[in-house]
């Protein structure tokens, strides 16, 4: 059996065509036939559901290359399934997750074990990376070649820094062998010290210890060093300070094998967001000065940052409501990846595609995915959004199990109508949200 | 629910009745930053005429009978609890003193647990001090009563910085404003120093930091002082030093080489304090370190010395704030 499928009269956005046109998308058993003004079908003749886009944009679904999960280990926070739903609902359709669960993933067994729960519960893609270091220690490498064979995406230790140069050269210099992608929490622990928010006058005030923005550049400067010394392919996740863009682009100039990314929080927040101890502003990387926010948004633009990460990390009330040395830090960002990125591009701050790009065809570069494209034959990963409805973030209503968000009450403009994986609906803001059976096809 | 933070004294809603002529009540006191000078004279005032009452034979008060005061100590204290203690029980208040070896946050109560559950027993005043910044905010937005801020972490101690204000006014005739003070010692771990940065700030004085580099916090020169790490040049010409302690960790953490040094370039002794004028007066939150931060003939010293009066006004104050906070007139 055949199922067609038209999504009619959309704005379609493809950063990895730089295609920005009125048109129609043409989907037929899960795959792109083709996208563009000059496809048509008859829905009558050709048997064909047609979905109506008219005043909505229709884009490759987001690809979030660093996501928080609770299960294993911590299923009140987050379980594989509350994700997916929470992913569907901002527009996702392809997560990885970090490793950094209970047990931390540094097997083979235990990447097979998510790989099995989220093909059984998840509505979205969930791929995962491996720790890059046993148990995230930071001491012995993991098994790079075999947890790579059997599908790691890439190796990191989570939120904690790689801080070992020797350990980090080895890393570096072994993975080259496998063509495995490094990802590192750029912060030299030593400046970092008991720090809770960025230094400064801010922190000053409070009476917070605070990290200066320097441990992130330095960092990511010696890691270059090793980059260089290797050739190993490393990737910078949530980039936050402009002299760490600097050293990045000229990295990149230099051709050395480097990417990165940054979360909305550091493009859309800076370091006043703490004003008051609010936690659910804690971040780690710490929130920034203006100025380092500015340079993070120019940065996208100027194609320095890759990709927009949600950095998604749910954590629960017990953990956030205590004094701010002793909370956690962290917040969930998975349904607000996209309206968030899309003020930047009301506000003038970034263009649409550019934006999009990062969202979309990049990660999927750097992941080696066939999603992220609206070229013919893809996967039918998609999202469809109105850029335009003015609402407000409200984490009450969200589907992750946890609701620590800054950006709760904040004006936006636009939301996710649709989302749709391998050709089915799995969200639908219009008709009952997220959908549970993934059996169902295209509405 | 929540109340909005905006300044560190919060009032309750202007449209309560009250039953005064003043229009607004304080809700807490959180700390001096955010407070008007209206605000700070007004308890100085008060302040001094409760220094009277405690100098005479019979101090009792009845200025706040039938309240209850919890002192809710999670770091250990003796002068400031005292202090409080004495300043309630001189009001007429009952007074509780909760300290942190016989609380059940030992237990793994979590802070909010332990407010609601005093709050539960209607306290009218809770008085706290706790090791991190920002958690008397948070036990504030938690409870119905009022919230004194005793210390929290590295934030503020605004009664710290009242009684000292109310020391200097009383020792020198022409009050705070266009007043020299040197703020020495340990500037990145005090909150004495930040309340009292902030309050001489609000009434006018000029404000200097004298302090190794590694003990002055980021950002602290956009708070409107000068800094020094010349303690000579940071002492010329001020009215009023302020000493603060040095904690002996400071040294674990690298960020003094040895008590010894610093008491050779950062230590009040007489040949520093030359610099100063005259009659500058000299002042320490106490406890001190003697030999440390300030040499003991320095500190004992009848005609410069005011550390004990500072002790002495800090009843007064505490009781002004409790007047302020829970009186009914």
């Amino acid at each position: 059996m055949t199922a067609r499928t038209l999504y009619r009269n959309a704005r379609l956005l493809d950063p990895s065509r730089h295609l920005d046109v009125q048109g129609n998308l043409l989907v037929l058993d899960g795959r792109i036939v083709d996208a563009g003004a000059h496809v048509f079908v008859d829905a009558v003749q050709d048997d064909a559901r047609v979905v109506d886009c008219t005043g909505l944009c229709l884009a490759p679904g987001l690809i979030d290359m660093r996501v928080t999960s609770g299960e294993p280990g911590n299923d009140h926070l987050e379980t594989l399934a509350t994700l997916s739903h929470a992913a569907a609902a901002g527009g996702v359709t392809t997560v990885v997750c970090l490793p950094n669960t209970a047990p931390v993933i540094d097997d083979v067994a235990l990447l097979h074990f998510i790989e099995r729960r989220a093909a059984d519960t998840a509505l979205v893609s969930i791929l995962s990376y491996a720790a890059a270091t046993r148990g995230t220690e930071g001491v012995q490498m993991s098994e790079i070649g075999l947890l790579h064979t059997a599908g790691a995406q890439g190796f990191t230790d989570g939120a904690r820094t790689i801080g070992n140069a020797r350990v980090m050269r080895q890393l570096l210099g072994y993975a080259t062998a496998f063509g495995a992608m490094v990802i590192q929490h750029a912060e030299l622990p030593d400046l970092v010290g008991d720090g809770v928010m960025n230094e400064g006058e801010t922190a000053t005030r409070l009476g917070l210890a605070g990290i200066p923005a320097e441990a992130e550049v330095m960092m990511v400067e010696r890691d270059l060093r090793l980059v260089a010394m290797t050739g190993g392919r490393y990737h910078v996740s949530r980039v936050s300070t402009g002299a760490t863009l600097d050293a990045i682009s000229g990295a990149k100039a230099a051709g050395l094998p480097v990417t990165c990314d940054t979360a909305p929080p550091y493009f859309a927040l800076a370091e006043d967001a703490v004003h008051d101890y609010r936690t659910f502003s804690k971040l780690s990387p710490p929130l920034r000065s203006d100025a380092d926010r500015r340079a993070v948004l120019a940065g996208i633009a100027d194609g320095t940052i890759d990709a927009i990460v949600s950095d998604h990390c749910p954590r629960d009330q017990d953990s956030k409501r205590l004094p701010f040395d002793q909370a956690a830090h962290g917040a969930v960002g998975l349904e607000t990846l996209l309206v968030i990125t899309l003020e930047a591009v009301h506000n003038g701050s970034l263009d649409m595609l550019p934006a999009l790009s990062c969202l979309t065809c990049t990660p999927a570069r750097i992941l080696g995915l066939e999603t992220g494209t609206l070229a013919p034959g893809s996967p039918a990963d998609l999202v469809i959004f109105d850029a335009d409805s003015a609402g407000r973030v409200d984490a009450a209503k969200f589907h992750s199990k946890c609701k620590n968000s800054p950006f709760d009450g904040r004006p936006v403009q636009g939301r996710v109508v649709k989302t749709i994986r391998g050709g089915c609906l799995i969200y639908d803001a219009l008709d009952g949200g997220v959908r549970h059976a993934r059996t169902r096809r295209d509405a | 629910m929540p109340r909005p933070y905006s300044s560190g004294l919060m009032m309750r809603d202007p449209s309560e009745p009250v039953a005064t002529g003043r229009n607004r009540r304080l809700a807490h006191l959180l700390g001096i930053e955010g407070l008007d000078r209206g605000t700070i004279t007004e308890l100085l005032t008060s302040s001094d005429r409760f220094v009277d009452c405690n100098r005479s034979e019979d101090k009792k008060l009845g200025t706040l009978r039938g309240r209850t005061l919890i002192n809710l100590f999670f770091e250990n204290s003796t002068r400031t609890r005292t202090s409080f203690e004495l300043a309630g029980k001189r009001l007429g208040a009952d007074v509780i003193n909760m300290s942190v070896g016989s609380s059940s946050i030992k237990k793994g109560e979590t802070l909010i647990d332990t407010a609601m559950t005093l709050n539960a027993m209607h306290p009218d005043v809770l008085v706290v001090r706790h090791a991190s910044s920002g958690s008397v905010h948070l036990l504030a937005e938690k409870v119905n009563c009022s919230v004194i801020n005793a210390g929290d972490g590295t934030h503020e101690h605004p009664t710290q910085a009242l009684l000292d204000a109310l020391t200097i006014r009383r020792n020198l005739e022409r009050g705070l404003e266009g007043l020299v003070v040197a703020i020495c010692g340990d500037i990145a771990h005090s909150r004495v120093a930040r309340s009292n940065i902030h309050l001489l700030a609000i009434m006018g004085a000029r404000v200097r930091v004298v302090a190794p580099p590694t003990l002055v916090p980021a950002g602290l020169d956009r708070l409107g002082i000068e800094i020094y790490h010349d303690m000579t040049r940071g002492l010329a010409g001020a009215d009023i030093v302020m000493m603060l302690r040095l904690q002996t960790e400071r040294m674990s953490a690298g960020l003094v080489p040895s008590l010894r040094e610093y008491y050779r370039f950062y230590g009040l002794t007489y040949e520093k304090l030359e610099y100063a004028k005259p009659n500058a007066l000299i002042m320490h939150p106490g406890p001190m370190n003697r030999g440390v931060e300030i040499d003991s003939e320095v500190a004992d010293d009848i005609d410069r010395s005011v550390i004990r009066q500072q002790v002495e006004m800090g009843v007064a104050v505490r009781m002004a704030c409790l007047t302020a906070l829970a009186g009914s007139g």
